[in-house]
């Protein structure tokens, strides 16, 4: 089907400018693949279905909105996990400051090393799952992603991993549009905790695919934050094998415009995934969550707790989806989407949906907007503790329930720590 | 310790006076208990000193060792070492009671230019007070007052109050909604906080509590003034009588 006239317009001239990548013969299918995917879809507009409560303008513009490096003498946040740590300068993998990428359990390539080869693993996942999960919503900056993607990294998981891997997103120029892609690929029985952390470039667009087989579990820890004016667009699609576990969690503080999207599906039985987040901003900060759980297998789990703490006009968007297929009897759905309101200016938009095809399932999902409590906030305070602190400290309560999703428990802290200390020093200025 | 003068408050959002002229002192290691119909003011008394929002202090003063109270921030009153043990304590998911109680201790002594407690020595000094109040180690690690029985969270008032060693304790209607046992649990932990320079403002419907925590002196209260003061024969008179008599004495 043609494409209306203003996409079709919109598309060739974003295209215009962009070649794909030379590379291998499964790497060059798989990105004319998504370069079709893309064309026949054009870019989002704001009157497309899943974009009308963010403006997807500075996302699809032909060049990256400027933003500026934020200065600071604020570690990385993981640098105290013992952690194999790979880093990403403006979205070009830097090998002098990354680990040597050997580790027991785990196979690590980059990805452009892998894709100049004819023959690789990743071919059954490096735009398969995106494409997958293309349907019934679109995803076009994924497929652009898929297209044009040249740096990013491909992880083989054979068995339990003993240290987590860190991917760090340095940003240091302010014009900087970096396209990461990242495959995953866990054998059955494999463990692997996956983090990321950095605010990448002046626009980021990554997709992160992750296939997770029987028995395996994937743990993903990440954060996003520090410079203001950044803007990103994420995808992480996800498929779950029989009693297999998918848990991630993300921290977004800061960035003008944040659009992340992922989508699970559950397709072996007993399969468990567990998608949380939680966002304070402050100002001009646009933040959505867009979530989209498919459950095609019996007695499966998922959960989606998104939280976010908005102040001085700022925005947060939740669209979030349980679709529950014929015969995924016993599905156990949960979807909860909250904001704590700071002021009268800021806004949520959130949209949650169910669709249900089979009759033996418990889905639930909520979604609730709210001040601080101003009896809690007085309890506090007749405690003895400063109305500032108090509303802090009921801030960091309001988060708790999205951070309880993150298993371990250093990292947890680690989080934790930087949250209390941003707010603190927010608090000081 | 405490004084109060002619004290009238209203209603912020509706022109409703509560206190029409109270007048109370508290001196310093006094207990005093207030007593009154519902209605009659005496949880507005205990808002308005502790600097509940929403109400307006037309007339009158209330100040603590002579310092005015009223013009305060609640947690500067606090820190100045005024305390309401709550009719209704609040819930707070996700605030673990320990840190809360932590923050709040040392929040305090920060304002009053104090050195902050150890970490170790906050943790001797709470489980020691939480003993006394059988207030297990779970109670301590759970959200403040979420999932507590009425009983658990009065004694919790009562641990804060302990912990954060006030000199004017106002306690509103602690006693409600207390079991015999819970009750009397709670008495011997304000018994033990009775000194010489902690004054304590016990507002109660019933006599029963003051049968364990001894008054200096009794009020009644009614219709937004003290309309009788007296010794703990007071309170009696009112068990055996109820308000009917006093009201239409003073009338």
């Amino acid at each position: 089907m043609a494409l209306p006239e203003q996409k079709q317009s919109q598309i060739d001239e974003r295209l215009s400018d962009l070649t794909l990548p030379e590379g291998g013969v499964w790497s060059s299918a798989a990105r004319a693949d998504a370069l079709d995917r893309l064309r026949a879809m054009g870019l989002p507009v704001r009157r497309d279905e899943y974009w009308r409560f963010t403006d997807p303008r500075g996302l699809v513009s032909s060049d990256a909105p400027a933003a500026k490096v934020l200065v600071t003498d604020e570690a990385p946040i993981f640098e105290i996990i013992n952690a194999l740590k790979i880093v990403f300068v403006d979205g070009v993998f830097d090998a002098d400051q990354s680990d040597d990428l050997t580790l027991e359990a785990v196979d690590i390539q980059r990805l452009s090393d892998a894709a100049s080869t004819d023959i690789h693993w990743a071919k059954d996942i490096y735009g398969v799952l995106e494409a997958r999960g293309q349907s019934p919503v679109q995803r076009p900056l994924a497929a652009l992603n898929t297209a044009f993607a040249t740096d990013g990294i491909l992880i083989h998981v054979t068995g339990k991993v003993s240290k987590p891997i860190n991917l760090i997103y340095l940003h240091q120029s302010e014009t900087s549009d970096a396209i990461l892609h990242h495959c995953i690929k866990l054998d059955a029985g494999a463990d692997v905790t996956v983090l990321e952390n950095g605010p990448a470039a002046a626009r980021f667009n990554k997709v992160m695919e992750v296939e997770v087989a029987d028995g395996a579990a994937f743990h993903h820890v990440r954060t996003q934050g520090r410079d203001h004016e950044r803007s990103a667009a994420t995808h992480m699609f996800t498929r779950l094998g029989t009693e297999s576990t998918f848990k991630s969690f993300t921290l977004t503080v800061n960035g003008v415009l944040t659009r992340n999207e992922c989508v699970i599906e559950l397709t072996g039985d007993d399969a468990v995934a567990h998608v949380a987040g939680a966002a304070v901003g402050d100002g001009d900060f646009h933040h959505d969550d867009t979530v989209f759980v498919t459950h095609d297998a019996v007695n499966c789990e998922s959960r989606q707790v998104f939280k976010k703490v908005l102040r001085n006009g700022a925005t947060g968007v939740f669209q979030g989806k349980i679709l529950v297929k014929e015969g995924a009897q016993k599905t156990d759905g949960y979807q909860i989407s909250q904001s704590l309101l700071l002021d009268g200016d800021s806004q949520f938009l959130a949209k949650p949906e169910l669709e249900i095809y089979a009759d033996d399932v418990a889905c639930s999902h909520g979604s609730t907007s709210g001040a601080i409590d101003e009896d809690a906030l007085f309890y506090l305070r007749s405690r003895g503790v400063p109305s500032s602190e108090a509303q802090d400290l009921l801030t960091l309560a309001f988060l708790a329930e999205a951070l309880d999703e993150i298993e371990d428990e250093d990292i947890a802290a680690v989080l934790l720590e930087r949250l209390d200390g941003w707010l603190s020093r927010r608090r000081a200025t | 310790m405490l004084e109060i003068k002619n004290l009238h408050v209203q209603l912020e959002e509706e022109d409703k006076q509560i206190l029409k002229g109270v007048d109370l002192t508290v001196d310093a290691g006094q207990l005093h208990a207030i007593m009154g119909p519902n209605g009659s003011g005496k949880s507005t008394l205990s808002y308005v000193l502790s600097g509940k929002d929403g109400y307006e202090v037309t007339k009158g003063s209330a100040t603590l060792e002579g310092q005015d109270v009223l013009d305060l921030e609640p947690e500067e009153r606090a820190a100045a070492g005024l305390f309401l043990a709550f009719q209704y304590p609040v819930e707070i998911p996700g605030v673990g009671n320990m840190t809360f109680l932590r923050t709040a201790v040392n929040a305090q002594r920060k304002a009053r230019g104090e050195e902050e407690m150890s970490a170790a020595d906050f943790l001797k000094a709470i489980r020691a007070r939480a003993k006394e109040l059988k207030i297990d180690a779970d109670m301590l690690k759970r959200p403040v007052n979420v999932g507590f029985s009425g009983g658990e969270k009065k004694r919790n008032e009562i641990l804060q109050m302990a912990m954060l060693e006030p000199k004017m304790c106002i306690l509103d209607e602690t006693d409600s909604g207390l079991d015999v046992d819970a009750m009397k649990l709670v008495s011997e932990g304000v018994n033990a906080l009775r000194n010489e320079g902690r004054s304590f403002l016990v507002i109660t419907h019933y006599q029963r509590l003051l049968d364990h925590i001894k008054p200096d002196v009794v009020h009644i209260m009614a219709d937004g003034r003290i309309v009788k003061s007296g010794g703990p024969e007071l309170a009696l008179e009112v068990e055996n009588n109820g308000y009917a008599d006093i009201l239409a004495e003073v009338a």
